[in-house]
C-alpha cells in the first residue's frame, strides 16, 4: 500500500533540504518548489480526508515500522476522526502561508525551509500512534519556531518572544514527558504503542497524578490560562506565515496532545480533574476576551482571541460529553483556518501601512476590499455567526455544557446542577465581548476616513494573497453551510474517546 | 414542473442568494447593468412565491410543501422547511417588499455592487426564518439576517449627524445606531441562544414538528438543573421574550429602532419596518406561544401590558418628533403593539374563538403595517433626497408644489392610521375585537394611544403640505417621479384592495390560526 502519512509527514521536510540545494539568491525557483511541495502536501492530506471510510472508523492509513524495539519504540502513525481534519488543516495553512509569503526577500531559502520542518513536526504529532514519535515530533516542530521568529520576527520584539516561546514550550513538554515516561514504566507492556497503551488500564492512584502533569504540559500550547501569555507575545513577535501556523496549527497541537495522551490513555484521571480543568478553560474564554477588548495593536487583539477560542476547545474537552467532543474536534479546525485568515489580513494590512495601531489605521476597504471582505467573514465566524463554521463548532460546545453534570461518562460532577448552565451563560458573555472588539476593529481599519499618510501610498495585494484569502474563507463558509463535511468524520473519532472512557 | 413544485421552498429561500452570487461576478462600474439585475432578479423569488401562493390549499391542516434534508444530524437538527397560512402570507410579504425596495434604492450611487449583494442576502435571510421548521434553522436564519442590515446601516446610512458617547466622543450617528442595532439584537438573542441549546441538549431533537409534543413533556430533563421543572422551563420562556419583544420592538426594548431607522438608507428603512419586525412577532406566533403555551397564558398580562405601553408611549413619542423619519420610526412602535396586544389576548385565550379572531387580526397587522410603514419611509424617502431635510419645521404648504405626491402621502397615512376602507382599519378592528373580552382594560387604554395615532398622523400631513408654503422650496421641489410612482403604486393597490376585500388573505391566515389557536 502506498504509505500515504509518512508522505505527508515527510514532504515538507525533504522539500525543505532540497531547498538548500538551490543557491540562495535565486528567489524564483526557491518559491516554485516551496508552493509545489506545499500544494502536493495539501492534495495528498485531502486525499486522506476524504478517502477516510467512516462506516469503518478507527485508525486507517496506519503503518508501522520497528524503530528501536529494544525500548518497544516504532514508527506507527495512523488517522482516525479526530485528527484527519487537523491534517488537512495543516495542509491548508502550508500552502496560504506560502502564497502569502511570496514577497519575503530577506533569505527565502531559510525562511521556507524551516517553515517546512515545522511543517513536518506538526503534521507527525498529528498522525502519531507512538507516543514516543509523537514527543519526537513535537519538538521538531518547537525549534523551528524559534528560529523563525527570531531572524524573520518584528524587529522590537523577535528575541523576547522567541526566547519566552520556546522556554514555555520545552518546560511544557518536559512536564508532559514526566507523565508519559510514567505511563510507559507503569503499564509493563514495555511498548511507546499508544494503541497498546490505552488498554493498559492503570492504576487510578497512578492516572490521579499523571493526568494533571500530562495535560498542563501539553495544554501550555494550547494556550490554556494561566499559561497563555507566550502565545500573544508569540504571535505579534511572527512573521505572517509563522502566525498563521503558530496560532493555526501549533495551538492545535497543544489542545490534541492533551486530548490523544492526557484523556485517551489515562481517561479516569481526566474524570477525576475534569471539575479543575472546566473551570480553567471557562477563564480562558472569558477573560482572553475581555484582554483582546481592550488591546490597542490589530495582532495583539487576534492573538488574545486565539486564547478565548482555544479556550473553547479546551471547554469542550472538559464537559466530558459527546457533544463537547464533536464541538472541540471541529473548533479546532475551524479556528485555525479562521485564525490563519486573520493574520493572513493583518499582515498584508502591516506590510502595507506599517502599523498596526488601529487607532491610526483606517479606511482600508478602499484599497484592499478583498482583505476587508475576507477579514470580516473571520470576524463573523469568531463572534459564532450562524451559517459559518463558527457556529457548527461552539454550538455543540455549549449542548455539552448544559448537560455536563449529566453525561454518563462524567461521573465526577461536584458542583450543583444549576453550575454548568451558569457557565454556559458566562461563557456565551464572551459571544457578546468578542462582537463588540471585533465589530471596532473592523470599523477602525477598513472604514472611515483614511489617514492622511496613507493616501497613495498603500498599494493593492497580489493574485497570490487573494488566492490564499479565497481559499480560506471558502472553507470557512462551507463548512458551516454543510456542517456534513466534517462532523460524521468527527463522531467517528469521538465514538472512539467515548468507548475509552467506558461509555456506549 | 415536478422538480419546481417539490422543491419550491428552497428554490424561494435560495434564489436572492443565486441571484447575488450572479451580482458578484458582474463588473462594478456597470451601475446600471447591477441594478436592472438585482431588480429582475428579485422578481424570481416573488414569481415562485406566487406559484406557492396558488398551489397553497388553504383549508388543508399544518405544513404544506414539506422539505426536510440532513444537515446536523450530529446534534438532531435538519434542513427542515415547511409553510403553513402565517408563514405564507409573511413570504409574499418579504418576496413583495424586496423588489420595491431595491427600485427605491436606484438612487444610491456609492458600492453599489456590494449594496445589492447584502440587500438580497438579507431576502434569504429573513426568508429562512419565515420557512423553517427547524429551531436550529430558525436562528440561523433569524441571525444571519443581522450582518447585511448592520452593513446597510453603517456604510450607506445617512451622512449627516453626529452623536456623543459618554466619554465625550463624537461618533458619526450611523455608526452610533447600526452599533446599538447589532448590540442590542445580538444581545437580546444571546438568551434565546442559550435557550435553544437547552432545549436542544435535553430533548435531543430541535425539530419543530417534534418539539410541540416531546418539549411540554420534558420535566424529568429538566430537574438536572436543580431548580425544578417549572423554573428552568419559565427562564426560558423569558429568554425566548426579551429576544423577540426587542425584535418587534415592545416597549421598554425599543430604543434601538427610531436610530436605525433614521439612519439607515431609504429602502433600508422599509425593509427594517416592512419585514425585520415581523420576525419577532413571528416569533412569538411560531415558537413562544407553541412551545410555552402555558407560560405564555400565565405571563399574557405582562405582555399585555408591554403591548399597551407599546401603542400609548409609541403615540406619544411620534407626536413629540420633530424629525420626519423619527415620526414614522415611532409609528412602528405604536403599530406594532398592536400586534403584541393580539398574541398577548391569544395567548390569554387559548381555545377560544377569541383567540382565533385576535390572532388573525395581528397577523393581518404584521401584513399591513408590512405595506403601509414601507410605503411611508418610501415617501419621508422621496421628499428627503429632494430637501436633503427631515425637520417637520422646515416644510409647509407644500402640497401646493407637489400635489401628486401629496394626495399619496395622505393616501398612505391614512392607511397608517387605520381608516375603514383602508387595510389598517380591518386588522386593528380584529385585534381590538378578539383583545376586548379578555383583556378589556388594556385594550380600552390602547384606545388612547389610537386617539393619539391620528394626531400623530395629521401633524406629519399638516407640517409638510398645509400651512404657509415655504418659500425656499418653490423651484427646488420636484415632483415624485416614474421609478417612484411605480415603488409606491403596488403598496397603493394592495392598502385598498385589502381595505375593501380582506378576505384572499384573512382565509390563507385563518386556517392556520385556527389549527394553532383555535
Amino acid at each position: 500500500m502506498f504509505p500515504i502519512l509518512s508522505v505527508i509527514v515527510f514532504t515538507p521536510l525533504v522539500a525543505g533540504l532540497l531547498l538548500f540545494l538551490i543557491p540562495g539568491e535565486r528567489h524564483s525557483e526557491i518559491r516554485a518548489t516551496a508552493l509545489a511541495a506545499a500544494a502536493f502536501t495539501l492534495l495528498l492530506s485531502l486525499l486522506v480526508y476524504f478517502g477516510y471510510d467512516q462506516g469503518a472508523a478507527g485508525y486507517q492509513f496506519t503503518e508501522k515500522y520497528d524503530w528501536l524495539p529494544a525500548l518497544g519504540v516504532s514508527y506507527y502513525v495512523g488517522v482516525d476522526g479526530i485528527n484527519a481534519p487537523l491534517v488537512l488543516l495543516t495542509g491548508l495553512v502550508m500552502f496560504t502561508g506560502v502564497l502569502i509569503s511570496w514577497g519575503i526577500d530577506d533569505r527565502p531559502r531559510e525562511f521556507f525551509a524551516f517553515l517546512f520542518i515545522l511543517a513536518t513536526g506538526v503534521l507527525g504529532v498529528f498522525v502519531a500512534l507512538d507516543l514516543f514519535m509523537l514527543f519526537f515530533f513535537y519538538e521538531i516542530a518547537v525549534f523551528p519556531m524559534y528560529l523563525l521568529i527570531a531572524i524573520w520576527g518584528w524587529k522590537q520584539t523577535r528575541e523576547y518572544a522567541a526566547m519566552k516561546l520556546t522556554l514555555y514550550l520545552f518546560i511544557g513538554s518536559v512536564i508532559a514527558l514526566v507523565g508519559a515516561l510514567g505511563m510507559y514504566f507503569t503499564s509493563g507492556l514495555g511498548t511507546f504503542d499508544m494503541i497498546a497503551l490505552e488498554a493498559a488500564d492503570f492504576p487510578l492512584e497512578f492516572q490521579s497524578w499523571a493526568f494533571p502533569v500530562v495535560f498542563l504540559g501539553f495544554a501550555v500550547l494550547g494556550g490554556i490560562f494561566p499559561f497563555h501569555n507566550w502565545s500573544p507575545d508569540g504571535h505579534v513577535a511572527a512573521p505572517t506565515a509563522v502566525s498563521m501556523f503558530h496560532a493555526g496549527v501549533l495551538m492545535k497541537l497543544g489542545a490534541f496532545a492533551a486530548l490523544r495522551v492526557g484523556m485517551m490513555l489515562l481517561p479516569e484521571g481526566a474524570q477525576m480533574w475534569m471539575p479543575v480543568i472546566i473551570v480553567f478553560a471557562m477563564i480562558n474564554v472569558v477573560y482572553g476576551a475581555f484582554i483582546a477588548m481592550v488591546q490597542t495593536d490589530f495582532k495583539y487583539v487576534i492573538g488574545y482571541s486565539s486564547v478565548s477560542h482555544m479556550g473553547l476547545v479546551m471547554l469542550g474537552l472538559a464537559t466530558l460529553s459527546r457533544n463537547g467532543f464533536i464541538g472541540a474536534g471541529v473548533q479546532m479546525f475551524s479556528h485555525g483556518v479562521m485564525t490563519a485568515l486573520f493574520f493572513a489580513a493583518v499582515g498584508m494590512v502591516y506590510d502595507r501601512a506599517h502599523t498596526r495601531d488601529i487607532n491610526k489605521l483606517g479606511g482600508m476597504v478602499r484599497y484592499m476590499p478583498l482583505v476587508a471582505v475576507a477579514f470580516i467573514i473571520g470576524g463573523l465566524v469568531s463572534m459564532g455567526m450562524p451559517g459559518l463554521s463558527g457556529f457548527v463548532a461552539e454550538f455543540p460546545i455549549f449542548m455539552g455544557l448544559w448537560t455536563a453534570s449529566t453525561s454518563p461518562i462524567n461521573t465526577n460532577w461536584p458542583y450543583a446542577g444549576w453550575v454548568a448552565p451558569l457557565m454556559a451563560v458566562l461563557a456565551a458573555l464572551s459571544i457578546v465581548i468578542t462582537a463588540s472588539y471585533i465589530l471596532r476593529v473592523i470599523r477602525k481599519v477598513f472604514f472611515g476616513p483614511i489617514p492622511a499618510e496613507f493616501e497613495g501610498h498603500i498599494g493593492p495585494i497580489t493574485a497570490l494573497d487573494k488566492i490564499a484569502l479565497v481559499v480560506l474563507a471558502a472553507v470557512l463558509v462551507l463548512l458551516g453551510v454543510f456542517p456534513r463535511l466534517m462532523v460524521p468524520l468527527v463522531e467517528t473519532g469521538v465514538d472512539n474517546v467515548i468507548r475509552l472512557f467506558g461509555g456506549a | 414542473m415536478d422538480f419546481i413544485h417539490d422543491n419550491i421552498l428552497t428554490l424561494v429561500l435560495f434564489s436572492p442568494a443565486a441571484v447575488a452570487l450572479v451580482l458578484l461576478f458582474l463588473p462594478a462600474e456597470e451601475k446600471g447593468l447591477l441594478r436592472w439585475t438585482a431588480f429582475t432578479g428579485s422578481l424570481v423569488p416573488l414569481a415562485l412565491t406566487l406559484v406557492l401562493w396558488f398551489g397553497f390549499d388553504a383549508s388543508a391542516e399544518g405544513f404544506q410543501f414539506e422539505i426536510q434534508a440532513l444537515w446536523y444530524d450530529a446534534i438532531g437538527s435538519s434542513y427542515h422547511l415547511g409553510v403553513d397560512g402565517i408563514s405564507l402570507a409573511m413570504v409574499l410579504l418579504t418576496t413583495l417588499l424586496v423588489p420595491l425596495a431595491i427600485l427605491a434604492s436606484y438612487s444610491i450611487d456609492d458600492k453599489i455592487k456590494a449594496y445589492m449583494i447584502l440587500f438580497l442576502l438579507l431576502e434569504t435571510g429573513m426568508l429562512g426564518v419565515f420557512l423553517s421548521l427547524d429551531l436550529l434553522i430558525f436562528f440561523v436564519f433569524y441571525e444571519i439576517g443581522l450582518v447585511p442590515m448592520y452593513f446597510l446601516i453603517n456604510l450607506w446610512g445617512s451622512e449627516k449627524g453626529e452623536r456623543k458617547l459618554w466619554g465625550g466622543m463624537t461618533v458619526p450617528a450611523r455608526t452610533y445606531a447600526s452599533f446599538k442595532f447589532m448590540v442590542y439584537t445580538m444581545g437580546a438573542s444571546l438568551g434565546l441562544l442559550l435557550a435553544i441549546q437547552m432545549i436542544g441538549a435535553v430533548t435531543g431533537t430541535f425539530d419543530l414538528i417534534e418539539l410541540y409534543e416531546v418539549w411540554q413533556t420534558s420535566d424529568a430533563s429538566l430537574e438536572v438543573f436543580g431548580l425544578g421543572a417549572a423554573t428552568v422551563r419559565s427562564i426560558a420562556f423569558w429568554a425566548f421574550v426579551v429576544a423577540f419583544a426587542l425584535k418587534v420592538p415592545v416597549w421598554p426594548f425599543h430604543t434601538w429602532l427610531p436610530d436605525a431607522h433614521t439612519e439607515a438608507p431609504t429602502a433600508g428603512s422599509m425593509i427594517l419596518a416592512g419585514v425585520l419586525l415581523k420576525l419577532g412577532a413571528y416569533g412569538f406566533i411560531r415558537l413562544v406561544i407553541p412551545l410555552y403555551p402555558a407560560e405564555s397564558q400565565t405571563f399574557a398580562y405582562a405582555l399585555a401590558f408591554l403591548a399597551t405601553m407599546a401603542i400609548v408611549f409609541g403615540a406619544f413619542a411620534a407626536y413629540g418628533q420633530r424629525d420626519f423619519k423619527r415620526l414614522v420610526a415611532y409609528s412602528s412602535v405604536n403599530h406594532m403593539g398592536f400586534v403584541v396586544l393580539g398574541i398577548a389576548a391569544a395567548a390569554l385565550a387559548q381555545g377560544t374563538e377569541h383567540a382565533t379572531i385576535a390572532m388573525n387580526g395581528a397577523v393581518l397587522q404584521m401584513f399591513n403595517h408590512g405595506l403601509s410603514a414601507a410605503g411611508m419611509f418610501f415617501l419621508v424617502g422621496v421628499i428627503y433626497d429632494r430637501t436633503h431635510t427631515r425637520d417637520l419645521e422646515a416644510y409647509g404648504g407644500l402640497f401646493a408644489l407637489v400635489p401628486v405626491y401629496g394626495g399619496i402621502l395622505i393616501f398612505t397615512s391614512m392607511a397608517s392610521l387605520g381608516l375603514p376602507g383602508l387595510n389598517g382599519f380591518v386588522s386593528e378592528f380584529l385585534v381590538v375585537r378578539g383583545a376586548w373580552p379578555v383583556l378589556t382594560g388594556f385594550t380600552a387604554l390602547s384606545m388612547l394611544g389610537l386617539l393619539f395615532t391620528g394626531a400623530y398622523i395629521l401633524k406629519g400631513i399638516k407640517s409638510t403640505l398645509h400651512g404657509p408654503l415655504n418659500t425656499h422650496w418653490v423651484g427646488h421641489l420636484t415632483e415624485i417621479n416614474k421609478r417612484e410612482l411605480f415603488v409606491i403604486a403596488p403598496l397603493m393597490v394592495l392598502m385598498l384592495w385589502l381595505g375593501i376585500w380582506p378576505a384572499w388573505l384573512l382565509s390563507v391566515i385563518n386556517g392556520a390560526v385556527s389549527a394553532l389557536f383555535g
